[in-house]
Formats: structure tokens, sequence, C-alpha cells
């Protein structure tokens, strides 16, 4: 039998890595009136859906997909997080 | 015998034309081949050309990687068939991982169309085997996500292996040790983010792109 997992994969530039969109951010929000924020990062966020026997294949499933495609490991970083769908 | 380039149309690709005419005008004969052809039929080279292949969803080149015509592009390169990715073309090789290191977003967030200055840095490639290291060439961009990066580890590869074939004069992207253009460590397989085929006519300003399409079509 399947479980149907809700799954967030968060995508972000490895450390290192020149963010000019996050510094553009940085920059602006003073004009604002938002002081005092630094280390803006942008990335992406999916959502889906992963049928598996259990957590742990679900997340080697989506692992792979990162690997393969979801991700250049080049120059980013994953974060993935899985819950039961309720 | 004229030498045959097939010249890659993914959906999106959007620079296939200019470089067929800019292959047939240096004595090559350039040919379209589809993103869903199964074989790359008796070409003797492959351009993979600019544009937006499957339009540049997710990362660039990252859909385009998984076109059905990569399989037998990669099975070419890995044999020693000469593969040139142009602009789009080369984030599509980085994504392949036939060339290493990505094409990220330009530092200053603009997108890029100008003319620009490169340097040949090696002649180890089958796109700069005809020139010598410190020619420069007029050859203009044209893109957003052209910042090459990677890891020291991957610079310092390319620098062992002479495989940095071009450097900007003027950074205009942000790239990584000035590098608008490498190649793998036997050669055969060219990423560069310039667009030669808009640089071989006197037409267009400079003929310069020729000459690279020239090594190409010269020992293809």
């Amino acid at each position: 039998m399947s479980t149907a997992f809700d799954v967030a994969v968060e995508v972000s530039l490895r450390d290192g890595i020149a963010d000019p969109e996050g510094l553009t951010i940085e920059r602006a929000l003073p004009a604002l009136g938002f002081s005092g924020v630094s280390g803006v990062r942008v990335g992406k966020s999916l959502r889906f859906v992963v049928e598996a026997s259990d957590e742990a294949e679900a997340r080697q499933q989506v692992e792979a997909m990162c690997e393969r495609f979801l991700a250049n490991p080049v120059i980013e970083d994953v974060d993935i997080s899985l819950s039961l769908v309720s | 015998m004229t030498v045959k380039v097939g010249v890659v149309v993914f959906p999106g690709t959007n620079c296939e034309h200019d470089v067929v005419e800019a292959v047939d005008s240096v004595g090559g004969c350039g040919r379209l081949l589809w993103h869903k052809d199964a074989g790359l039929a008796d070409v003797d080279a492959v351009i993979l050309p600019g544009g937006f292949a499957h339009g540049d969803y997710l990362r660039t080149g990252a859909m385009a990687r998984f076109s059905p015509i990569m399989d037998a592009v990669i099975r070419f390169a890995r044999g020693g068939g000469p593969v040139v990715g142009i602009c789009n073309g080369f984030q599509i090789l980085t994504e392949a991982r036939l060339l290493p290191g990505a094409l990220y977003k330009n530092r200053d967030l603009k997108f890029l169309c100008q003319p620009t200055r490169l340097r040949v840095a090696s002649t180890g490639s089958v796109l700069t085997r005809g020139l010598n290291v410190g020619d420069e060439l007029d050859i203009p961009i044209n893109h957003f996500e052209g910042n090459y990066i990677c890891s020291d580890r991957t610079l310092a590869e390319l620098r062992e292996t002479s495989s940095i074939m071009f450097t900007y004069r003027n950074n205009p992207n942000g790239a990584t040790s000035d590098i608008a253009g490498i190649s793998n460590k036997t050669g055969n397989v060219v990423g560069l983010m310039p667009h030669p085929e808009r640089a071989a006519h006197p037409l267009l300003g400079s003929t310069d792109g020729a000459l690279l399409l020239k090594g190409l079509i010269g020992g293809g």
C-alpha cells in the first residue's frame, strides 16, 4: 500500500555564490524604512505530492529528483520537507 | 568534402537560422535537427544554438537536457565528435554535464545585448584551433544568465588542462575569472556565451565569429 506525502523543496543558492537579487532587495529595504536587515537570499520553492510506501522511500525519490533535475548542485542547495497528506 | 553541421532546434530556440547561414557562409553545410530526433543523421559536427529552449523553465537548459536528441548528442560528444554550444546551447551543455560549471544571472541583473571583446586563452579546441593565444575577437553577447560559476577545484582543473577558451577583456556579467567560453579536456566540446554567428559578415560589424566557425569546419 502506498501513502501520499506532501513535499516541499526549497532551492537556494549555495553559500559563497553571489546573489544579485538578494543584494538588490537588501539595498531597497532601508528606502522603505526597514533598517537592520541583512543576509537576504532569494531562492525558489516547489510543492508536490509523492506516493511511496513510507517516508524514507518518498525522501529517497525526492532526493533523486533534486540531484538529477530539480536543482543544479553546482550552484544550488536543497532543503526537503515531507509530511503525510492530511 | 563539405562538412555537415547539425544545428539542433528546441522549442524556444531562436538563433538556428543565423547559425546555419553563418556555417554555410564559411563553406560548411548547416542543417536543422529537431530536438525530438532520435539520432544525428550523418552530421560531422553539432551546434546547440542560442534562444530559450523549453522556455528556460526551472533553469536555463534544465529541460533541454532531457530532449530525446540529447542522448545522441552526448554519445557523439563522448566519442570525440565536435559539439559547440552557443549561449543557451552553452547552458544546455553544462546542464547535460558535458561541460563543468553553471551559468547564473548576470551580476547586475541586466539583460546584456552588446559587442564584447574577447581574448583567445587557448587554441586547444575545435573552435580556436586556427587562432593564436592572445588574439582578440569582437563578438556580441545576448544573455541574462551568462555569469559563469564553478568551484575553485573546477577552475583549477580548467586552468591545468588549458580548457578556458575565451575570456572577456571587460567582464560584462561577473563571470568567474572573466570566462566567456570553455571546452572539455579533449577540446571537442566547447561552450561560449558570445554569438559567433552574429559576427560572421561585414554588415554585422565584425567577421571574427566566422574565424571560429572556420575552425570548426576546417578540421571537422
